[in-house]
C-alpha cells in the first residue's frame, strides 16, 4: 500500500518535471518554430540565478519564481534581438546559432562560477509514508507544473494577448495587416519562452548539483517531449510527458534508473516512427 | 568533359600529396593525425547532409560504434586487419537498419534529427553504465565510463608484431582520407550520387520518376556511417583508448559545426572546417585566459549570421570574382546562347 503510494507520487513527479522541462521549449519551438538548442543552458542560467540570489539573502521562493524567470527572460530578449531575430524561418540555421549560444553560455558560466558543483538545500522537508521517505519538494514541483500548464492554457486560449500571439505565429502577414507588429510579438513570445525555461531551471535547481554543463541533461528530453507532443501545444505537452514519465518510472522501478532513461528514449523512437506528427497530430486534433 | 575531370583529379592528388608531405614540418604528426581523422569524420557527414540532404544528429554514434567495434574485436582477435574491416561494416549495418526504419516511415528533417540524436543518447547511456563484469563481449570488458584501454593497435596486415604508430600512423590516416575523398568524388559522379543530389533537391519529383527514394537514402546513410566507422577505428588507434565520450552530444554537434563552418555541399569544406576548428581548439586549449567553449560558441554564431554558406563556397566565389574574369568569358557566352535557345523554343 505504502509502496504503491510512493510509486504513484514518483510517477506524478516524473510527468510533472518532464512537462516543466519542456514548457519553455514548447513555446519557443512549438509555437515559434525556433529550434532552441540553448534551452538547456537557459535552464542552467535559471538555476544559477536562483542560487546566487539565495546566497545574497533573498527568500528562496522569491528567487525561484520571480527573479530567475525575469533574469533568464531578459537574457532571452537580448539573444532574440541580437541573433534569433535574423534567423526566423531558417530552421537549420537557428539550430546551429542556438548551439553556438549554448556553448557561449556554458563558457560564460564556467568563467563566472567555475567548473564546480554549486547547490542549495531543498526548502521543503520530506516526510515518511510507512517505511518510505518521500521528498516533500516533489509535491511542490507537481504543483508548480500544474499551475503553469493551466495558466498557459488560460492565457493562450481565453485572453486577447494569447489570441494575438497564436494568430501571429500562424500568419504573421495577416497579423501585420491587422495592425500588430509581428516583430514585437515574436520578441515578447521569445521572452516568455525563455522565462519559462528559466523558471524550470530554477525550480529544479535544489534537486541537482549545478555545473555549467548541466543544461545538456535536459535538452534531449525536452525536445523529445515537445516533438512527440505534436502540433497542439498544451494537450501535446501533457500527453507526451505523461506517456514518457510513466514509461520512465515503470522501468526505473522495474530494472534501474539507467534503463528508465533508455526505455524513455526507445519509447520516443517507436512513437515517432508510428506517429511522425506527434500524439496530437493523430488524437485530440484542434485542441490547444 | 571527362578529360578535364581527369586533370582536376590529378591536380588534387598532387596537391594532397604535397600537403601530406609538408604539413609535418608545421604541426607535430601526433596532432595532425587527429586532425586528419576528424576531417574524415566531417566528410562522412558532409556526404550525407551536404549531398543527400539527411541531417543526421548522430554521426558521433557511428564514429563511436566504429571505435568500440575496433577495440572489442582487436582484444578478441589480437591483430588489426579483421577489426578494421569490422569497424567499417558494423556501423554501416547499424545505419542501414536505422535508416530503413526511419526512411520507410518517411520521416524528414526535424524528426530525423531527433531520432538520430536519441539513438546516440541511448548508446551513450548504455555504454556509460556498462561498468559491471557482466558486460563482456568475448574477452573484452566494456568498462563503462572508463572505456576500453589496452587493445591491439594497428599493425601491418599479416604481421601482428609490426605496429604502425607515430609518423607511420599519420601517413596511413592521410592516405586513407585521400582514398575516402576520391571514393566520395567517384560516388557523387556516378548515377547514384546524382540521384542522391536530386533527392536532396526535390524528393517527390525523384520518387515520381520511379526511383526508390527510401532505399537510396538508406544506402547513402549506410555509406556515410561506414566512413564514420573507419574514422572511429583510426581514432581508436590514435588515442589507444575508447571512452563513452565518443558518443556524446557534444561530439555530434561538433561534427555539424565543422560541416557548416567549412561549407555544406562541398567535399573539401567539411575537411577544412574540421581540421581548422580542431586545430583552433587545440591552440585555445593551451591558454587559460578565456574559456575555449565560449570562443567556439561565438565563432559558430558569427558564422551562421555572417557566412552561412561556409568558408569554402565563400572563398570560391571570392576567387571567381577577382581572378575568374579572363577565363569567365566562355561560360558567359554559353549562358547567352542558352538564353537565345530558350527564347527560340
Amino acid at each position: 500500500m505504502d509502496l504503491s503510494f510512493v510509486i504513484l507520487v514518483e510517477i506524478f513527479y516524473a510527468v510533472a518535471s518532464l512537462a516543466l522541462i519542456s514548457a519553455g521549449l514548447a513555446v519557443v519551438f512549438g509555437m515559434m518554430k525556433v529550434i532552441n538548442l540553448a534551452h538547456g543552458e537557459f535552464m542552467m542560467m535559471g538555476g544559477y540565478a536562483t542560487i546566487t540570489a539565495v546566497h545574497l539573502g533573498v527568500n528562496v521562493f522569491v528567487a525561484m519564481l520571480i527573479i530567475a524567470p525575469l533574469i533568464v527572460g531578459l537574457i532571452g530578449l537580448v539573444v532574440e534581438r541580437l541573433v534569433i531575430r535574423h534567423l526566423y524561418g531558417r530552421l537549420v540555421d537557428t539550430m546551429l546559432a542556438t548551439w553556438g549560444l549554448s556553448l557561449f553560455f556554458i563558457g560564460m558560466a564556467t568563467m563566472i562560477f567555475g567548473n564546480t558543483t554549486t547547490s542549495i538545500t531543498t526548502p521543503i522537508t520530506g516526510f515518511a509514508v510507512g517505511d518510505y521517505q518521500i521528498n516533500g519538494y516533489n509535491f511542490f514541483i507537481i504543483f508548480v507544473s500544474a499551475v503553469l500548464l493551466i495558466s498557459m492554457y488560460v492565457l493562450l486560449k481565453t485572453t486577447r494577448i494569447g489570441l494575438i500571439a497564436r494568430g501571429t505565429m500562424q500568419r504573421s502577414d495577416m497579423a501585420a495587416a491587422l495592425g500588430y507588429s509581428p516583430d514585437r510579438i515574436y520578441m515578447a513570445t521569445f521572452f516568455c519562452g525563455s522565462a519559462l525555461s528559466g523558471l524550470a531551471g530554477a525550480v529544479l535547481a535544489p534537486l541537482v548539483g549545478l555545473v555549467p554543463t548541466s543544461g545538456g541533461a535536459y535538452i534531449a528530453k525536452a525536445f523529445i517531449t515537445v516533438i512527440a507532443g505534436g502540433p497542439s501545444l498544451i494537450v501535446g505537452l501533457i500527453s507526451s510527458s505523461s506517456l514518457f514519465g510513466v514509461v520512465n518510472q515503470i522501468f526505473t522501478f522495474g530494472i534501474s534508473p539507467v534503463f528508465g532513461d533508455v526505455a524513455l528514449l526507445i519509447a520516443a523512437v517507436i512513437l515517432l516512427r508510428l506517429l511522425p506528427q506527434g500524439v496530437t497530430g493523430k488524437f485530440f486534433k484542434g485542441k490547444m | 568533359m571527362s578529360r578535364s575531370w581527369g586533370r582536376q583529379d590529378a591536380a588534387t592528388i598532387v596537391a594532397a600529396l604535397v600537403l601530406i608531405w609538408l604539413m609535418p614540418l608545421l604541426i607535430s604528426t601526433y596532432t595532425l593525425t587527429v586532425l586528419v581523422i576528424y576531417g574524415m569524420l566531417a566528410l562522412s557527414l558532409g556526404l550525407i547532409w551536404g549531398f543527400g540532404g539527411i541531417l543526421c544528429f548522430g554521426q558521433a554514434a557511428f564514429f563511436g560504434l566504429g571505435a568500440y567495434t575496433y577495440a572489442i574485436a582487436a582484444i578478441n582477435v589480437g591483430e588489426s586487419t579483421l577489426p578494421m574491416i569490422l569497424a567499417v561494416i558494423v556501423p554501416a549495418l547499424f545505419a542501414a537498419l536505422l535508416g530503413a526504419m526511419m526512411f520507410c516511415g518517411r520521416l524528414t528533417d526535424v524528426y530525423l534529427g531527433v531520432i538520430t540524436l536519441v539513438v546516440t543518447l541511448i548508446l551513450f547511456k548504455f555504454v556509460n553504465s556498462s561498468a559491471g563484469p557482466q558486460y563482456v563481449i568475448g574477452e573484452a570488458r566494456l568498462g563503462g565510463f572508463n572505456g576500453i584501454p589496452g587493445f591491439h593497435t594497428l599493425n601491418i596486415p599479416g604481421q601482428p608484431d609490426e605496429y604502425i604508430w607515430g609518423d607511420a600512423l599519420y601517413y596511413v590516416c592521410a592516405v586513407a582520407l585521400l582514398a575516402v575523398y576520391f571514393l566520395v568524388t567517384w560516388l557523387l559522379r556516378s548515377s547514384f550520387g546524382r540521384i542522391a543530389i536530386g533527392i536532396r533537391e526535390n524528393e517527390t519529383r525523384v520518387s515520381l520518376m520511379g526511383y526508390d527514394v527510401r532505399a537510396r537514402k538508406t544506402i547513402l546513410f549506410a555509406i556515410g556511417a561506414a566512413i564514420a566507422g573507419l574514422a572511429g577505428a583510426l581514432f581508436a588507434n590514435w588515442g589507444e583508448i575508447v571512452t563513452p565520450g565518443l558518443f556524446s552530444l557534444g561530439q555530434s554537434a561538433e561534427i555539424i559545426i565543422w560541416c557548416i563552418v567549412g561549407g555544406l555541399g562541398t567535399r573539401l569544406g567539411p575537411i577544412i572546417g574540421a581540421a581548422g576548428l580542431a586545430y583552433l581548439k587545440f591552440l585555445l586549449g593551451q591558454q587559460s585566459l578565456i574559456d575555449n567553449t565560449l570562443i567556439m560558441g561565438i565563432i559558430l554564431v558569427l558564422f551562421v549570421l555572417f557566412l552561412p554558406k561556409g568558408i569554402v563556397p565563400a572563398v570560391a566565389s571570392l576567387w571567381k570574382a577577382s581572378f575568374g574574369r579572363r577565363s569567365g568569358r566562355k561560360p558567359a557566352g554559353r549562358r547567352h546562347m542558352r538564353r537565345v535557345d530558350s527564347a527560340n523554343g
